[in-house]
Order: structure tokens, then C-alpha cells, then sequence
């Protein structure tokens, strides 16, 4: 396989599979999850305004009063890269032609070279948290292969679209076929580790609002 | 597998529902529940970390509710829950958690930690593997009436005594009063000038109560070991004894867990609402002194600080009775940095302050450091609080560090400067 079939590989049957096992990975997930339900409080609840679901959806983006003293790599790196990511996925104008070539719609982008400083700083975030979870007692207690393992998932298309861009390491073809293959293992990955927080993170945090917001404590 | 084993296991299965799915996998393993955890943050242990306690229910729910833990089960690629592990993982699900549920703030992903702790406990109680302190608290609440083995002539007595000072008659088991007044054992044995204080606030508001000789106890040690079906019989006791004097309310005494037990998991112990409605005694406190029915005489003068239950304020949703109360009989109360639903536990809910294990309490001693420096910051010698048990905690801590320092319980306070 040359380069040009390599590229051709990974847009085509490489990327259905990838999206395939993303969409009914993630389907999957939800069902199995969510559909466990759970039990009726029968206990009269107490209303108080601010106290549900909906709003802890929201109020959990804020860091808790101190917290950010007590951990600042986890917010302030933690927010970095969350946004940086939601940046460069959706406000690079070759990913919004992709997206448009895919679903039919798109959207306006941000200056390429805005993009790359993003790039930069957001891989820089990432290295950060990553030597915080080395380094942070609690982080490492709690860290398994799976942290190792998704934490490189994230990393590596960041990283390798940054170098196809660049035109850096290796001929632009081949790096663009390793960032499109290393975004598809990100999918396949994505709905059976811990990134599927990605979907989780509502439905969790819309349940501990609600379920405290019975009691009348907004959480 | 044991037996005992396998019915714990069933019973963690029996537990794990949609949230505590979607709460498992959402979890980044980011930590910074432990930086809310007592335990951690006095100790700087790592194995306290909330989310690392409920480490073999999340595996358990791996295992049984997910597919790829399914499949890795069937090849034998997982690892399975054993005895040993949850006999070392008692130290974590008791000794280090009070179920204060300040973890559960924190959370980024928004993962109720103390809601999994508290279902973990299912597991751990009818596996075996409960403490042995929480262990006969629960015996006898079930087959005495309360966990500190106490009998009605206890509670006469305290009622005698309470008369006397009063001078006035005590209601007992009379039916159609406005309220039936719940006690805790602690409160019973250590604090009975809370009846009396209670006697003082009844006469003041023009309110009638009554006491149940087949249910004085609120506190409920089913729900702190995590055995429901006992939780439900013992907040049975306290539903038919209401229903059949045909109370109007069920007063909580200050205890906190006692109030989660019978305001919020009792109705669903038992399946269905009350005919009655619970209120927790800083509500009706608080809703007379709005009533302007709690005139005080004079106030307390040496400056202040106010402990919050946790199970009372950040988990049982009184949130706004307890500063305003303090503040109509107190004249320096000074308010802490983390404050109502953030103050931080004693140190012995959840049942803890029943596990009198050497490293139990060496535990709770070292954990109650945060208490302590809140104190000494705020630089006052009075501490008011309004639960029996974080009173015999806190009281504990003082003679261990030697401190010099007043424990008042809120209800007697406003009581001992009401206008006669």
C-alpha cells in the first residue's frame, strides 16, 4: 500500500468503520445505561429555586468556591484543553469542509493561524494535566491503563494534524492519513473508556440535581 | 463464592440503577473528590479518595451491566469482587465515610459519590462485612428499640425530669396532638434538657405534642450499616405509632441522620408517602420566629461559630433555618468560609462515631482537625450545632486535643433566652 492508498483507505472503508462503531458504540452505551431507570422518590420533595437538573447541568462548568486553589492544574488546564479540543474540531475550515462533505451543513471558522496557536497551547494543557496525574498523589493512586490509554487517544490527533498542517516529520499525505487514522481510533475508543463522559456528563450531572434538588439543595 | 458473598454481590446488583451507571461512566479519575473529602485532606492518603471507596460496586457494575465487562467476564478476563477485598474495603466505606456527601459537590461530571456509598453499604451489610460498632448499634436498635440499648423507663425518666423543671405534664401517647416528638438515643441520655427546651417552645407557640412509647427513637442505624430491610422496620415503628395517634406532624429531633431517615428515605423504605408531614426541629423553630412567636430576652454575647449537620443542612435541604435562628439569640456569631451546604463533617456520621476500633478513632480524631482550625481562624470558644451526634464527636475531639473550647446545642440555646 502506497501512501495515496493508505489516504484513500482511511477516508473510505477506514472512516466508516471508525464511524460505524462510534454511532452504535455510543447508541449502545446510552441504552445500556440509561435505560436501567431508577426508582420514584415517593418522599414529598421540597422546592427551592435553583435546586434541579437542569440547573446542575449548568452550575457544574463553574469550579466549586476553593476548589481551583486546592487543584489549579485540573481547572485551569482541564478548561484549556476542553475548549482548545472544541475549537480546533469545529472551527477549522478544513473540518467544517469535512463536515459539510459528510452532513450537508456548515458553519463559519476561525483564522488557521489562530488554529494553531490553539493547537499549541491546547497540546501544551495536555502535556500539563498528564504530568499532573504523574505527579498528584490522588491522580496516580486513581490512574489505570485506560487513563494512559485515552489520554494518548487525545493526544495523537491533535499532534499529528498539528505536524500535517505544518508539513512536518513526514510527507503531508502519509501525516494526513495518520491524523485521519488516529481520529478513528478516537471513535472506536471513545464510547467504551472513560471518554464517553463526553455523553455521560449531562446525564449524570442532570440526576445529582435533580435527585438533591428533591431534597431542595441546589448541588 | 460464600454464600453470604453472593447475596451481598446480588444485593449490589439489585442497587445499581441508571445513575449510578451513568455517574460510573462518567468518572475521569481527576481526584478532586478527594480534596472535598475530610478523610483525604487531613490525612493527604490517596486511598481515601471518595470515588476509589466504591471501587467494587463500580466493578460489579462493570461486570453485570455492561457488555464488554460481560464478554471479558465469560473469557475470565475480570476480577472478581471477593470477601477479602470487601473486608478491607470496610475501613473505606465506614471508618473514612461519614456520608457527609461534600464529594458529591465537587464533582465536575457530576457523580453523587454519597448516593454509591451509601448503596455500596447494601452490599457490605448483609455480606458480612459492616463494622462490628455499627453492627450492634443495629442489633439493638432492632430487638431493644434503639442503638444505644435504651428502654422506654429511660425515656420516663428524662420525661419525670423534664416535668419537673418545667412544671408542666408531658403528653404520652395521646392521640390528636399536633406532633409526635422523636428523640435520639444520644439525646436521651446526654442532652435531656432538649425536651425540656422543646416543653418551653411548645407553651410559647401554643402547640400540643405528644411522645410514643412504642416510638421514641429517630435514629435509624438500618440506613447507616445499609441493610434496608431493617431500616425499614425500625421507620415502621415511628409510621404506625404517627398514623395511629393521628398526628398532624412528626417533629425530627436535631440528630441528622436521624432526619434523613425519616424525612427522605423513610417514605421510600416503606413505598409510599406518610399521612403525616416531617419537619425538622430548626423548621418549626424557624417558622415560629418568623411568626414572631420566638421573642427573645437577652442574646448570647462571647463570639460564635455555627457547625452545620451535614445530613441536616447539605443533604437534608434545611439550608436556611439554622443561620437566622443563630443570629436572633447570638450577638457575635461569626460565620465560616464553608458554610451551610459546604461546612465540613465533624467527623463520625454515617454511623462512624459507632466503630470504636483503636484506628477507627484515631482516624476521626485526625479528620477533626478541620473543625479545629476552623475554630481557632474564627478565634471564638463557643461552637453551637444542632445534632446529638455530631455533639458526642465534637465533645470527643475537645477532650482529645484538650481544647477549651463550648459545645451548644441551637435548639436548647434559643430556648434558655426565650422571653418567659
Amino acid at each position: 500500500m502506497n501512501e495515496m492508498q493508505f489516504l484513500t483507505w482511511v477516508r473510505g472503508p477506514g472512516l466508516d468503520i471508525a464511524v460505524g462503531i462510534f454511532l452504535l458504540g455510543v447508541l449502545w452505551r446510552l441504552i445500556e445505561i440509561y435505560l436501567l431507570g431508577r426508582k420514584q422518590d415517593v418522599a414529598p420533595g421540597r422546592h427551592r429555586e435553583g435546586a434541579s437538573g437542569l440547573h446542575t447541568v449548568f452550575r457544574r462548568s463553574v469550579p466549586p468556591p476553593g476548589m481551583v486553589k486546592r487543584s489549579p492544574v485540573s481547572y485551569i488546564g482541564g478548561y484549556i484543553f476542553h475548549i482548545g479540543l472544541a475549537l480546533i474540531v469545529f472551527f477549522f475550515m478544513p473540518h467544517i469542509l469535512f463536515f459539510k462533505s459528510v452532513l450537508g451543513i456548515s458553519w463559519p471558522g476561525l483564522p488557521s493561524q489562530f488554529i494553531d496557536l490553539v493547537t499549541v497551547v491546547t497540546m501544551a494543557a495536555m502535556v500539563v494535566v498528564l504530568f499532573d496525574r504523574i505527579n498528584k498523589p490522588v491522580k496516580r493512586y486513581l490512574s489505570t491503563f485506560q487513563d494512559w490509554f485515552t489520554w494518548t487517544l487525545t493526544f495523537l490527533p491533535l499532534l499529528t494534524g498539528w505536524l500535517t498542517v505544518q508539513h512536518l516529520l513526514l510527507p503531508y499525505t502519509t501525516m494526513l492519513a495518520l491524523h485521519i487514522l488516529s481520529v478513528e481510533l478516537l471513535l472506536i475508543f471513545l464510547p467504551f473508556t472513560k471518554l464517553f463522559h463526553a455523553f455521560t456528563v449531562f446525564g449524570s450531572r442532570w440526576y445529582i440535581g435533580k435527585i438533591n434538588g428533591h431534597r431542595g439543595v441546589p448541588v | 463464592m460464600s454464600a453470604s458473598l453472593q447475596k451481598g454481590i446480588n444485593a449490589l446488583k439489585e442497587v445499581i440503577d441508571a445513575p449510578v451507571a451513568s455517574y460510573f461512566s462518567s468518572c475521569v479519575h481527576c481526584g478532586l473528590c478527594a480534596e472535598a473529602c475530610l478523610f483525604y485532606v487531613e490525612t493527604g492518603d490517596p486511598k481515601y479518595t471518595p470515588i476509589h471507596k466504591l471501587e467494587p460496586l463500580r466493578r460489579v457494575y462493570e461486570q453485570e451491566y455492561t457488555l464488554l465487562g460481560r464478554l471479558a467476564k465469560m473469557v475470565g478476563l475480570s476480577k472478581p469482587v471477593t470477601d477479602d477485598e470487601l473486608e478491607s474495603w470496610k475501613e473505606l466505606v465506614y471508618d473514612s465515610c461519614t456520608m457527609c456527601g461534600r464529594c458529591s459537590m465537587v464533582c465536575p461530571v457530576g457523580n453523587d459519590i454519597v448516593y454509591m456509598v451509601r448503596k455500596l453499604r447494601e452490599g457490605m451489610a448483609v455480606s458480612g462485612h459492616a463494622p462490628d460498632g455499627i453492627k450492634g448499634a443495629t442489633k439493638r436498635t432492632v430487638e431493644i428499640g434503639g442503638p444505644m440499648g435504651l428502654k422506654w423507663p429511660a425515656v420516663a425518666n428524662v420525661i419525670k425530669k423534664a416535668e419537673a423543671a418545667t412544671g408542666e405534664a408531658i403528653n404520652v401517647d395521646k392521640p390528636g396532638a399536633d406532633y409526635l416528638v422523636l428523640l435520639s438515643s444520644m439525646e436521651i441520655v446526654n442532652y435531656p434538657e432538649y425536651l425540656e427546651a422543646l416543653v418551653k417552645i411548645f407553651r410559647k407557640a401554643g402547640l400540643t405534642f405528644t411522645l410514643a412509647s412504642d416510638a421514641f427513637e429517630a435514629t435509624n442505624a438500618g440506613i447507616q450499616i445499609g441493610a434496608s430491610d431493617i431500616a425499614k422496620v425500625i421507620v415502621s415503628r415511628i409510621v404506625n405509632s404517627a398514623e395511629k395517634l393521628g398526628v398532624k406532624y412528626v417533629l425530627s429531633p436535631e440528630c441528622g441522620h436521624a432526619y434523613m431517615a425519616i424525612r427522605w428515605e423513610g417514605p421510600n423504605l416503606i413505598g409510599r408517602p406518610y399521612k403525616f408531614e416531617v419537619v425538622h426541629v430548626l423548621e418549626l423553630l424557624d417558622d415560629l420566629r418568623k411568626k414572631g412567636v420566638l421573642k427573645v430576652k437577652d442574646k448570647f454575647k462571647d463570639p460564635l461559630i455555627l457547625h452545620d449537620p451535614c445530613q441536616i443542612v447539605r443533604r437534608g435541604g434545611v439550608l436556611d433555618a439554622p443561620e437566622p435562628l443563630i443570629q436572633s439569640v447570638a450577638e457575635n456569631y461569626i460565620p465560616v468560609v464553608d458554610k451551610q451546604k459546604w461546612n465540613w463533617c465533624c467527623g463520625g456520621g454515617g454511623g462512624a462515631s459507632a466503630i470504636h476500633t483503636e484506628e477507627a478513632e484515631a482516624l476521626r480524631a485526625k479528620a477533626f482537625g478541620i473543625k479545629k482550625r476552623q475554630i481557632e481562624q474564627a478565634g471564638v470558644g463557643t461552637m453551637v450545632t444542632f445534632c446529638a451526634n455530631c455533639r458526642i464527636v465534637i465533645e470527643e475531639a475537645f477532650d482529645h486535643y484538650g481544647m477549651n473550647t463550648q459545645l451548644l446545642g441551637l435548639t436548647e440555646l434559643l430556648a434558655e433566652h426565650l422571653e418567659d
